[in-house]
């Protein structure tokens, strides 16, 4: 094969006119991650189940014709993911030494639901260990690289995901999204990234990182991808017991979006603010109509985050006694340290009131904003971060800086409202542009019809990083 | 809002079961310092008669029924695979209870 197919709907098309057949799909991204191994955004590589599962599939394709297409909604579709998810049999660390070589004894609900839907697992992608990071480089297997440009960080959490994506190192991936794990990296690496509505993709079988916040999503060069995942994964499993099955809003002949000026002041980065306002024209001469609105405790979302999110990782990362399963306490990094300490200080007696307490009281008032916002308008358009992808090692350093990436994100997960992240071109020395789309609970149906209207406006075509 | 001591990181370390070395302990002694004055900030905001979030769903007490599924239950030897240290089928942990220190 020359190329790879760039979406579902065409590696379906390939598979069905017989272009090529699902192993020869397997040949030719594993010998792409083979080629694409600098960019270290795989952890472990699953060549036999993917082989076999390809076989399954040729098999599938050669006697049940076209009706597989339908009844299969991802068959071919290749995947990588997030070494949080439990995948039955197949080592999942969590990036962390602690589980270096555990082997899960069940998958995940959406590992399951996607694999059940014809998707061909093809590895584990690197991440910040435990999900704790906005670089990648948290991660105790070495940080990923942004196929872009190597220079700099593919984003975080879900490093490996976004940049595998971006690099055609797989044709989808998974991600968690807790505080922008999954915007973030897809917008560093110029990738479509979804984080759903909190409680509507079952967090079963995949390792909690802060159980309030938790959004289980994933990334793919278009919407639509990402979409067919949402539909996949999305409903009861009678495991999680927060996903209820409700029905989705559905999107209006007339719509109407905001842009929060508090998004836009202060350090946003210029090429950000003027690409985010070039998007907001593009819909605007689709017909929808613009609208300032104000988000006025966006500030305070940092601070709130980093109380109620390290309380959540102690009281999680709690269970990980060395006895059971995993190494001892003694193999945590120091990230996952740095939280687990800070989450137990917020939490002890003596400090609750003030830092725990008083972080929940003002998330009631961060979601009060989108409460009120969403009384206006359908979604909101935002930059996803304040900068586009900064360089390896610049704020490794400096925990307080690089909590601070996460200040366009959090909010989402705060209120548990569902968040896309939709790339718009390049900033001058290449590295990939990007915004969001938010959206009350259970909008998913709106963001995506916003999404793909403005992939339309733009004939938006996507690009593959060269490796 | 206050700064903490090597006391205090000591004591949390404790309390979350971390070991830390001397070096650790200084770094963490002043990047938490930072970090809890940084969120500190929340003391500016008036959160009178505001009702505190602790999730999002708004579901309240999810029941199923209280039943054995064979087909989502781990097998004992499924159980226990993660580990060498087992006994008898039963995992083997360290003992807690080392020696009476009353006397």
């Amino acid at each position: 094969m020359d190329k790879i197919p760039l979406t579902v709907k065409d590696t379906q098309k390939g598979l069905q006119e017989k272009t090529f057949s699902a192993t020869e799909l397997v040949d030719s991204y594993l010998a792409r991650i083979e080629r694409g191994k600098d960019l270290n955004s795989f952890i472990t590589i699953c060549d036999d189940e993917a082989y076999k599962k390809a076989k399954e599939i040729d098999n599938l394709i050669a006697s049940g014709g076209k009706e597989v297409f339908n009844k299969y909604p991802l068959i071919g579709a290749t995947i990588g993911f997030k070494d949080l998810f439990l995948t039955k049999g197949i080592r999942t660390t969590a990036a962390s030494k602690v589980l270096e070589s555990y082997i899960p004894s069940y998958s995940a609900t959406s590992v399951l639901r996607m694999e059940n839907a014809g998707g061909i697992t093809l590895g584990k992608t690197n991440c910040d260990a435990w999900a704790h990071g906005a670089s990648g480089e948290n991660s105790d297997f070495g940080p990923t690289k942004n196929p872009w440009n190597k220079e700099f960080v593919p984003g975080g959490s879900s490093s490996g995901s976004a940049a595998s994506v971006a690099a055609g190192l797989t044709l989808v991936a998974t991600g968690t999204d807790t505080g922008g794990s999954i915007r973030q990296p897809a917008n560093f690496c110029g990738v479509v990234g979804l984080k759903p509505t909190y409680g509507v993709v079952p967090r079963y079988g995949i390792i909690a990182m802060a159980s309030s916040l938790d959004s289980v999503g994933s990334f793919g060069r278009t919407v639509s991808d990402v979409e067919t995942i949402f539909n996949v994964t999305k409903g009861e499993d009678g495991h999680d017991s927060t996903v209820k099955d409700t029905e989705l809003l559905k999107p209006k002949a007339k719509m109407r979006i905001g842009i929060p000026k508090e998004y836009f002041v202060g350090g946003t980065d210029e090429e950000i603010v003027k690409n985010v306002m070039e998007v907001s024209k593009v819909f605007e001469k689709q017909g929808i109509e613009l609208k300032e609105i104000s988000l006025p405790h966006t500030k305070y979302a940092i601070s709130v985050y980093y109380i109620v999110q390290p309380a959540e990782v102690s009281s999680n990362l709690g269970r990980y006694d060395g006895i059971r399963y995993g190494n001892s306490r003694n193999s945590f990094g120091a990230e996952a340290k740095r939280r687990i300490m800070l989450g137990t200080y917020v939490l002890s007696a003596g400090y609750y009131d003030a830092y725990y307490l008083k972080a929940q009281k003002v998330r009631s008032r961060l979601n009060a904003d989108f409460e009120n916002a969403f009384k206006e308008v359908d979604a909101i358009l935002a930059p996803v971060s304040p900068t586009p992808a900064f360089k390896l090692g610049e704020k490794s350093e400096d925990p307080l800086k690089m909590y601070l990436a996460d200040i366009f994100t959090a909010p989402a997960n705060l209120a548990g409202i569902p968040g896309i992240a939709i790339p718009s071109g390049f900033t001058k020395s290449k590295l990939p542009l990007g915004f969001q789309l938010l959206g009350p609970r259970f909008s998913e149906p709106i963001l995506f019809e916003l999404g793909k209207l403005y992939e339309e406006s733009v004939g938006y075509k996507p690009e593959v990083a060269k490796i | 809002m206050s700064k903490l001591t090597k006391t205090d990181v000591l004591h949390i370390a404790k309390l979350a079961k971390l070991e830390l070395t001397n070096k650790e302990i200084d770094k963490f002694t002043s990047q938490l310092s930072s970090i809890v004055e940084f969120v500190g900030e929340l003391s500016k905001v008036d959160t009178k008669d505001v009702e505190p979030t602790s999730q999002s769903t708004g579901l309240e007490d999810v029941y199923r029924a209280d039943e054995v599924k064979g087909e989502i239950s781990l097998t004992q030897e499924e159980a226990i695979s993660g580990t060498d240290e087992t006994y008898n089928g039963y995992f083997k942990v360290k003992a807690i209870l080392e020696g009476r220190t009353d006397k």
